[in-house]
């Protein structure tokens, strides 16, 4: 069998099990949304916020939960690390200084996991488990909770009322996230990834003779609880310096398809959860076509570029086998490269600065739409929704009528939401990348030169504010300018598009619907699907051509 | 304004309380919980899937890369890895030391990379041909110049491991056909046929060689 036939094959297996799921998954979720009951430990858990869990909270109350709860979770994770060297079970790693510390506590609580840092020597047994992982699951609940709290909004009419923050964010980690985590993290540890609590430790080697006493030194750690939720709640921080190449962590061909499907499933169910809870599956079934035609374009230009393989160096080596692991190959590392920037994963399981030209700018501009498809974990599914909107509006505009979306009218307001949700992170991508380039200091960072050099900071910044958390890692990005500008771009580019949201939520829960009428554009359609393809082609498009042009681009025609 | 002072102490209080429990849930509880079942079910993964020889002595993890040099310098009895470039490049450890993962990040028109391939197709040449069998650079395949995304890959392409069993059997007076029957042993294909890629674990195959070699095999 060729590379690439097997490459296309696993792909068709990641689609038949991402299917399987979607309906059960999707359901589930719905009904974790819409019930009146509570379990008993989320019960212990509400008596310990002290919160009454059947309140109902308009969008501002709604909204001072979910930057309450963040900054608390900043604030907890940066004195976490400052204070690692004094806590037990720290390896002996010493305390992360003040400006690596605040980059790191910004980028889990903001889901983007981006690292400045090499895992196995700076992060202990507690921060890691104790402060990171449990980033991943809140940081995760929380974007899920956003999203529904939009849902609602297109759901409910004349209240203004989006729900209880506080159950939404404990439901979603008890009802959701810990049950698939604990049965996944097993499934790792079959397939080979580790999960103890051992020190760093001496392992006998092959040879005695070896320059360096013939033993290599590990760390253990709880990985595969890590790493199970880092891909189900795209986030995307690894244990290890090498994510998702090392093999402690992904350990064979089949745990890194597992990890692909782990990354897409919430995402794409999602889209279910929300026909469901909007009355109407086919609403759902439009946006998840829209999602999932992007996401299989990208993956099979990803196939066609690494394995065409061109770059001078590549050439000359036969493949684009560079950063790549022998046990995934080309096919199944284009495959996770797609799905972690189409989402706001950031894993890694192949390193994107040794892609193609083209490969590199598939991975930026995957980011660039706004991770929509499917996205990441409920940012996804209100990225797409802003989307659809401003794809209704563009109709309306055409066909000069007031534009509307499931019933709701989509006004002079909510147009100004969406706008301002648009323009967050092109302002921050493009004016920190244009500010560090003027500057004198940061392009110190960069290992390459040229076209790429400067992708390596777009990439950076695109990732930073787009709670990616990729990189192009070649750039040294522990230094004080990338770590505080990149923490504020994480921050802003997570919580101002949620403030739009939420209170785009309101407005829409406020309104009476309008009923449906012959000149209703209907957005179930194909037709439809096609255009929202197309508004969200043209707004990233439009906004980062110039930029992709002087790095990938360039790179790629250059080859 | 006190009001609302107050009532921003209040949600961030519960913000806290709302941390701290979600801390127990999934910081401990859920850790603890995990490692408990994988240490019971499966005590030999979950502790790096460490490997011993014939003589019971542990020669490193099925998962992780090693060296097999000699004075520094390729030990040309044993099959080697794929090159690591990305490692020790920071000097808190040194290469497959305290091992740190990571890749060289170098792009395809990097001139350091064109270079390291070069003289890795070079070494890979020269290495492997012995008398009656030279290898051409066609030959090469494109894992046995590059280094990997963890720079810790424990396995080669069946291609390299072929490519370099007339230098293994020369120098262990092994016939060739004895060290190609030892690869085909130990080449793992794709899993259920399509996952993945076809590849060759080093230290598996060394240790098998070793066995050979000293007539345990």
């Amino acid at each position: 069998m060729s590379p690439v036939l097997a490459g296309v094959l696993q792909l068709l297996a990641l689609i038949v099990a991402l299917g399987l799921s979607y309906r059960p998954l999707g359901d589930h979720m719905a009904r974790v949304y819409s019930s009146d009951r509570h379990l008993r430990v989320e019960k212990w858990i509400y008596k310990g916020i002290g919160a009454n869990p059947s309140v109902e909270m308009r969008w501002p109350a709604y909204l001072r939960g979910v930057l309450a709860f963040s900054a608390v979770g900043v604030l907890f994770l940066y004195l976490l690390q400052r204070v690692q060297g004094a806590l037990p079970g720290s390896l002996g790693f010493v305390s992360i200084d003040p400006d690596q510390a605040f980059n790191t506590a910004a980028s889990f609580v903001a889901n983007t996991n981006w690292q400045s840092y090499y895992g196995e020597q700076a992060m202990g047994h507690v921060v890691q488990t104790g402060g990171l992982a449990v980033q991943n699951f809140v940081s995760a609940a929380l974007g899920i909770a956003v999203a529904v709290a939009l849902v609602r909004g297109f759901a409910r009419s004349r209240t203004g009322e989006l729900g209880n923050f506080w159950a939404d964010l404990v439901r979603g980690v008890v009802r959701i996230l810990l049950p698939i985590s604990v049965v996944g993290a097993l499934v790792l540890v079959a397939c080979g990834a580790i999960q103890n609590f051992a020190g760093i430790h001496e392992v006998g080697q092959f040879l005695n003779e070896h320059s360096m006493g013939g033993s290599q030194q590990w760390n253990g750690g709880a990985v595969a609880s890590q790493e199970v939720i880092k891909e189900l709640g795209t986030n995307g921080g690894g244990y290890f310096n090498a994510n998702s190449a090392h093999p402690f962590e992904n350990p064979d061909p089949l745990s890194n398809l597992f990890e692909i499907y782990l990354i897409l499933l919430i995402p794409f169910a999602l889209t279910r959860t929300f026909g469901r809870m909007v009355g109407s599956l086919r609403q759902g079934y439009a946006i998840l076509g829209t999602m999932a035609a992007i996401w299989l374009v990208f993956t099979g230009l990803m196939l066609w570029t690494e394995f065409a393989g061109r770059g001078p160096a590549f050439e000359l080596a036969g493949g684009a086998m560079e950063g790549k692991e022998t046990r995934f190959g080309i096919g199944a590392s284009a495959i996770f490269s797609v799905a972690t920037t189409l989402t706001s994963t950031g894993a890694v399981n192949s390193f994107h600065s040794s892609y193609t030209g083209f490969g590199g700018g598939i991975t930026m501009l995957g980011m660039q739409l706004g991770e929509i498809a499917p996205g990441g974990v409920g940012s996804g599914l209100y990225g797409m929704l802003i989307m659809a909107i401003i794809a209704v509006f563009i109709a309306g505009l055409m066909v000069g009528r007031t534009p509307e979306y499931l019933g709701k009218k989509i006004g002079t307001r909510q147009i100004k939401f969406a706008a301002c949700y648009i323009l967050v992170t092109p302002a921050l991508v493009l004016g920190f990348t244009a500010v560090a380039m003027a500057l004198d200091t940061p392009s110190h960072s960069m290992t390459n030169s040229g076209a790429h050099g400067f992708s390596e900071i777009l990439y950076a910044y695109t990732s930073g504010a787009n709670n990616n958390g990729s990189a192009f890692a070649g750039l040294n990005a522990d230094t004080q300018w990338f770590n505080t500008t990149l923490g504020i771009a994480m921050l802003l580019g997570r919580f101002l598009p949620m403030v739009f949201v939420l209170a785009l939520a309101g407005s829409l829960a406020e309104q009476t619907p309008v009923p449906e009428t012959a000149g209703t554009l209907r957005t179930e359609k194909p037709l439809f699907t096609g255009l929202l393809v197309g508004t969200i082609l043209i707004v990233a498009g439009l906004t980062y051509f110039p930029a992709l042009a002087l790095g990938p681009l360039a790179e790629g025609l250059a080859a | 304004m006190n009001n609302s002072a107050a009532n921003t102490g209040r949600v961030l209080w519960a913000g806290l309380r709302a941390l701290l429990a979600l801390t127990v849930v999934c910081g401990v509880l859920y850790p603890l919980a995990v490692t408990g079942i994988a240490q019971a079910a499966f005590p030999w993964r979950a502790n790096g899937s460490e490997i011993e020889d014939a003589s019971g002595k542990t020669v490193g993890s099925a998962l992780i890369g090693q060296t097999y040099l000699n004075d520094g310098k390729p030990d040309p009895r044993w099959f080697q890895p794929r090159p690591s470039n990305g490692l020790g490049s920071n000097s808190v450890n040194s290469q497959y030391r305290l091992i740190v993962s990571g890749a060289t990040n170098r792009s395809g028109d990097n001139a350091d990379l064109i270079q390291s391939v070069e003289a890795a197709k070079a070494a890979v040449i020269r290495d492997n041909s012995v008398d009656g069998h030279t290898v051409k650079p066609s030959d090469v395949p494109a894992d046995a110049v590059t280094s990997s995304g963890s720079g810790l890959d424990p396995h080669i392409s069946p291609a390299y491991a072929k490519l370099q069993a007339h230098r293994v059997a020369a120098r262990n007076h092994l016939p060739v056909t004895e060290v190609d029957r030892l690869i085909a042993a130990h080449t793992d294909d794709r899993t259920l046929g399509f996952v993945g890629e076809p590849r060759v674990n080093v230290l598996r195959l060394n240790i098998a060689l070793r066995d050979v070699v000293e007539g345990r095999g």
